[in-house]
């Protein structure tokens, strides 16, 4: 089932039971794929229930894209048996590594932006499409530090792994503005550099403001509260660009009631109706 | 300049060891290093998974409050990182982490404790399967009964204490109310299961962990009574059957084949 160009919001087992009593009118489901990778047991029963009412969105946070190692086969085959149980209309993963030796790291660590780290991605991104036997959505990562050894810009090394892969893009827009107020870029310059021709899902999230050792802001994306007014106003930037999108409100830690999730992800609907380039044009020909 | 393998040995092996010196070249936005911005991969990692451990743990939580909990998951995450991107299963090896450290000596039961939370877990999401009945199991020839093999239910486990853990883990989880418990009461077994949505954790009459045990390992029913006698001499196997399939405990059964087998 194809994912509309509506809002939705991650699914929790705190919500199980409310969404399938109150069947609440929103566009989509997110999972992250590593809570589905049990053999069987409740959280199976729940999302199938649910899956049967809504469209779903895979979001894996373990395939490690980013590490200088080969990708986990028996991970990839994992995904692949997810996808044909719960055929999700998009699957998603991030640019980042998390895989060290026969440890994982359980966090979305940084990668340089550099023509090595480029090439190692981008035959990760097509071993993984080629294997799963569909299309790939990348995330853009919120990140604390810059490599020394970089040498492309973020948005201009997300370009070239679009380009040489022909994955589709996740575009989350609480990334960009923690990355950029974390490493002090213009986060609207940021948007408009995007590829954002690819971008078939964007996620929005709370993130908790704090400070380096040189009192320099330092924004954590730890998705524990709502989505930041900054935020929202990004998001319409890159709404007024892009059209509706299917939209994620993310929100992992701290979890809100569910009416207060999803009021989140009725605002963000809200801001696709007003901010459409479509509608804006629509206005202009009536006015 | 520095590859990517190297760069990613570093930074990983930095943040498992916090006495190691941050990698070089992880800068700030003024192109200096900067030691707090690092920090912040440290403390998602070690944080996060002491989050899950006490997801996970949640009486032994309770029991030893948080910053005794912090401080002991955190010497077993450093320890024992996760070898697998499913973090529902992570903390395998925590109950035998709890039974050789230290400072935790003073509450002997808690490893036991710890088991029976991990015998939870692992029933929450193993896979699913439909127990037999008793009708079911009458299917089975009375002639042949002594040399049948009874398939155990895949979500299954068995824990075995010499303190009341199972009755300190109740009072721990959820509705719970702690009380005063005689240490030396004498053991508990427990047996935790998922016969259809929701885990059941039941306490074993003496023998019936032997028993289990023995048909978990092939063993036929014959045999595996001849185990439970061993361990006690008050094993009644009527009773006990009678109380494991009511629990679920079984989910298929099979002919042993006579020593030598068929012609």
């Amino acid at each position: 089932m194809t994912v509309p160009l509506r809002a939705g919001v991650g699914l929790k087992p705190q919500h199980y039971r409310e969404i399938l009593e109150t069947a609440p009118n929103i566009g989509f489901f997110e999972i992250h794929a590593e809570n589905y990778m049990g053999a069987g047991g409740p959280p199976h029963r729940y999302l199938a229930a649910i899956r049967a009412l809504y469209p779903l969105s895979l979001h894996g946070v373990g395939l490690s894209i980013g590490a200088a190692r080969p990708l986990d086969q028996d991970h990839l085959r994992r995904l692949k048996e997810l996808i044909a149980r719960y055929q999700p209309g998009l699957f998603s993963e991030h640019l980042a590594w998390s895989s060290h030796g026969e440890a994982f790291l359980n966090d979305l660590l940084p990668t340089p932006y550099t023509t090595e780290t480029l090439q190692r991605i981008a035959s990760h991104i097509d071993e993984v499409q080629e294997t799963l036997g569909r299309q790939m959505l990348l995330e853009n990562p919120s990140t604390y530090v810059a490599f020394a050894e970089s040498t492309y810009a973020e948005p201009d090394f997300i370009t070239e792994v679009q380009r040489r892969t022909g994955c589709g893009l996740l575009l989350d827009v609480s990334n960009v503005h923690v990355a950029s107020t974390n490493q002090q870029w213009d986060p609207f310059a940021y948007i408009d550099a995007y590829p954002l021709g690819a971008v078939q899902e964007i996620h929005l999230a709370g993130f908790t403001p704090e400070t380096d050792e040189k009192h320099r802001p330092l924004l954590i994306d730890t998705h524990n509260r709502p989505v930041d007014p900054l935020v929202w106003q990004l998001y319409a930037h890159a709404i007024d660009k892009i059209g509706p999108t299917p939209t994620l409100i993310e929100w992992d830690a701290d979890l809100p009631a569910w009416s207060e999730l999803l009021a989140e992800a009725m605002r963000a609907e809200a801001y696709m109706t007003s901010h459409a380039p479509g509608q804006e044009m629509r206005l202009a020909r009536i006015g | 300049m520095q590859g990517l393998a190297e760069r990613q040995q570093d930074f990983a092996l930095a943040l498992l060891d916090a006495t190691r010196a941050m990698p070089r070249g992880l800068l700030g936005p003024d192109g200096l290093p900067s030691r707090r911005r690092f920090a912040v991969y440290r403390n998602n990692v070690v944080a996060g998974l002491i989050e899950t451990l006490k997801e996970n743990y949640p009486a032994v939580h309770r029991i030893v409050g948080d910053a005794f909990f912090r401080a002991m998951a955190g010497h077993f995450v450093l320890a024992h990182p996760p070898r697998s991107p499913i973090m529902l299963s992570y903390g395998e090896g925590f109950p035998q982490f709890i039974d050789g450290f230290e400072p935790a000596t003073a509450l002997p039961y808690l490893a036991d404790v710890a088991g029976i939370e991990r015998a939870w877990n692992e029933a929450y999401h193993a896979a699913d399967a439909e127990p037999l009945s008793a009708n079911d199991l009458l299917a089975i020839d009375q002639d042949d009964l002594a040399r049948a093999r009874l398939t155990l239910h895949p979500s299954l486990r068995v824990r075995q204490s010499r303190f009341p853990a199972l009755t300190i883990w109740r009072m721990n989880i959820a509705g719970g109310e702690p009380a005063a418990v005689d240490l030396e009461a004498g053991g508990q077994d427990a047996l935790a299961i998922r016969p259809s949505a929701e885990v059941v954790v039941h306490q074993l009459p003496a023998g019936a962990a032997a028993f289990v045990r023995a048909l978990g390992a092939g063993k036929s029913t014959v045999a595996a009574t001849i185990a439970a006698l061993e361990a006690t001499p008050y094993f009644d196997i009527r009773t006990m059957l009678a109380g494991l399939i009511e629990a679920g405990a079984f989910v298929g059964w099979s002919l042993e084949r006579e020593a030598g087998g068929e012609p």
